[in-house]
């Protein structure tokens, strides 16, 4: 398969918009979690009790099936697809781990261009996701309440007016709603400003992490920011407060990105040029130095120190140089060593690409 | 940068464990990251539901303290799944609805704890199954009006109200019929 096809095929269709904001928040995400009155959770459930939720779900939602807003919707069943499949989903965020391992009637049902994904016998019966690229939460959730509306006519919810929806873990009872946003934020980690602003949005309710990474060492400068509290207050509020801590961050780091510029401009410039060169010619690549030299070069193309490279860039190899989508390519299972020569060969061949498109 | 459990292999597993501010660096290759599975982050992860089952059995009283109603709510099982408080607290999640009516007596100060102090929900309301609620309610209120005009011997009024819960108890039986 050539790169190009692989890529075609791989990233999701949603990714390669651009949203407001993508130059700092480079994904918005919302999940609802639903349960369905007639059955025990998936905790507790017995295997057949699971198998005849994801029937009655087949049943209602089946390949003719179509949405007028996402289109025609697809079930990729757990059981009918290998480890390395499942993994490709987890890698693209359509799934979560736990419905790959531990999900034997587990399902994923997505619509074309994989901004919807309703992940069935995961910790709740029903989970809605809409994943848009940029900062769109309000957009984000009136798709998913769409979808959520589309449900209930189909099945009868868990609900009741103290609890609002229930769901399995205490933690998401009420509105069943998180909501988060993906922000690359480069010059504010460069500055050592993260350090300070991590615990007031701790404070405000709202969680942070670093992607594939932990606390202030995110790797690749990735930090999802998402609600935490799910119960006595509306969606919309929710967002609201959500998204007025974003709008602050994506202040910050334009402010942090222009401080930069004006005092160690020279400097920058020689770190994004260096990770650059890194990506075009190193031979071996852990994924760690990937996600580093991606997003200084993500940070140089934002400055437009870089030019003729996609924006899209950090996006699409943060998720292809993954172990599964690595393995996908190459057809056949890679020990960590031939891993981080294909990691380095994909990266320099997807430059080569970019380079190539300019030449036309 | 060599594994520093066999020596042999390739380090491909790093991570910084930081206990009361001790800082420990672990190098370690697939094999042994395999074999250690328990120590390592990422590996086993450690979930949300173990940090919330500390929560939940904080919420347990001390056996000496505890009163007797505490005691069965603690004891208690949930008829419809067969879950038990103990079984509810360890794994951090409910087994069904009827889960929620069963520990009643010991959710209210988790949400409060887990939700900044909310205990009701104050977001979307389903269409479908949210229609039957407001019925429901208002039926309930209708009762409640009815009962006092029944004790202050208004027989007229009471007998429109009557008329009244009447027809929404028939919407509601012909949606279910239907």
């Amino acid at each position: 398969m050539s790169l190009q096809r692989f890529i075609h095929e791989a990233i999701s269709p949603w990714m390669k918009n651009e949203g407001p904001d993508s130059d700092i928040v480079l994904s918005s995400r919302i999940r609802l979690a639903r349960n369905l009155e007639e059955h025990t959770f998936p905790v507790v459930t017995s295997n057949e009790d699971a198998e005849k939720l994801l029937n009655d779900v087949k049943k209602q939602i089946n390949p003719t099936t179509s949405h007028r807003r996402f289109g025609d919707l697809s079930c990729l069943e757990m059981k009918s697809m290998d480890k390395n499949e499942k993994q490709v989903l987890v890698e693209k965020h359509l799934i979560s781990p736990a419905l790959a391992e531990k999900s034997p009637y587990g399902a994923s049902i997505l619509s074309e261009d994989e901004s919807l994904s309703i992940m069935v016998n995961e910790e709740d019966h029903l989970r809605i996701q809409c994943l848009l690229s940029g900062f769109r939460l309000d957009e984000g959730l009136e798709l998913a309440n769409e979808i959520d509306d589309w449900l209930e006519e189909r099945f009868t919810y868990a609900f009741d007016e103290q609890h609002g929806y229930m769901t399995s873990c205490p933690t998401n009872v009420g509105t069943g709603l998180r909501a988060s946003v993906m922000m690359h934020l480069p010059a504010l980690v460069v500055t050592q400003q993260m350090n300070r602003i991590l615990p007031a949005i701790h404070q405000l309710g709202l969680a942070v992490r670093g992607i594939y990474g932990e606390g202030s060492e995110a790797l690749g400068h990735l930090f999802q920011v998402s609600n935490q509290m799910t119960l006595g207050k509306s969606e919309e509020d929710i967002i609201g407060d959500l998204s007025s801590v974003v709008k602050q961050l994506v202040q910050q780091e334009r402010a942090a990105r222009e401080s930069l510029l004006e005092s160690s401009n020279n400097h920058i410039e020689d770190r994004v040029f260096r990770s650059y060169g890194t990506l075009a010619y190193s031979r071996r690549m852990e994924s760690k130095e990937a996600s580093q030299r991606l997003s200084d070069v993500r940070l140089g193309i934002d400055l437009g120190m870089i030019k003729n490279v996609s924006a899209s860039i950090l996006n699409e190899l943060m998720v292809l140089t993954q172990p599964a989508f690595l393995q996908q390519y190459a057809g056949e299972a890679l020990s960590p060593d031939e891993r981080d020569q294909r990691r380095a060969a994909l990266i320099r061949e997807r430059l080569q690409l970019e380079a190539e498109k300019n030449q036309d | 940068m060599l594994c520093q459990e066999c020596q042999q292999r390739q380090a491909t597993l790093h991570f910084t464990k930081i206990i009361n501010g001790e800082k420990t660096e672990f190098h370690i290759c697939d094999v042994c990251a395999k074999e250690k599975g328990e120590y390592i982050p990422g590996s086993n992860s450690f979930s949300i539901h173990q940090l919330l089952s500390g929560l939940l059995d904080f919420e347990q009283p001390k056996h000496y303290s505890e009163t007797e109603s505490k005691q069965r709510a603690r004891e208690s099982q949930c008829e419809s799944c067969g879950m038990t408080y103990r079984q509810f607290a360890e794994s951090g999640r409910f087994g069904c609805v009827k889960c929620y009516e069963t520990f009643k007596k010991n959710l209210d100060p988790i949400f409060k704890r887990l939700h900044s102090g909310n205990t009701t929900h104050a977001g979307k309301i389903p269409k479908r199954k949210g229609k039957d609620l407001h019925i429901h309610r208002q039926i309930d209120e209708l009762k409640q009006v009815l009962k006092e005009k029944i004790d202050q011997e208004e027989f007229e009024e009471a007998a429109e109200l009557r008329d009244q819960i009447r027809s929404l108890q028939q919407s509601l039986d012909e949606k279910k019929e239907g």
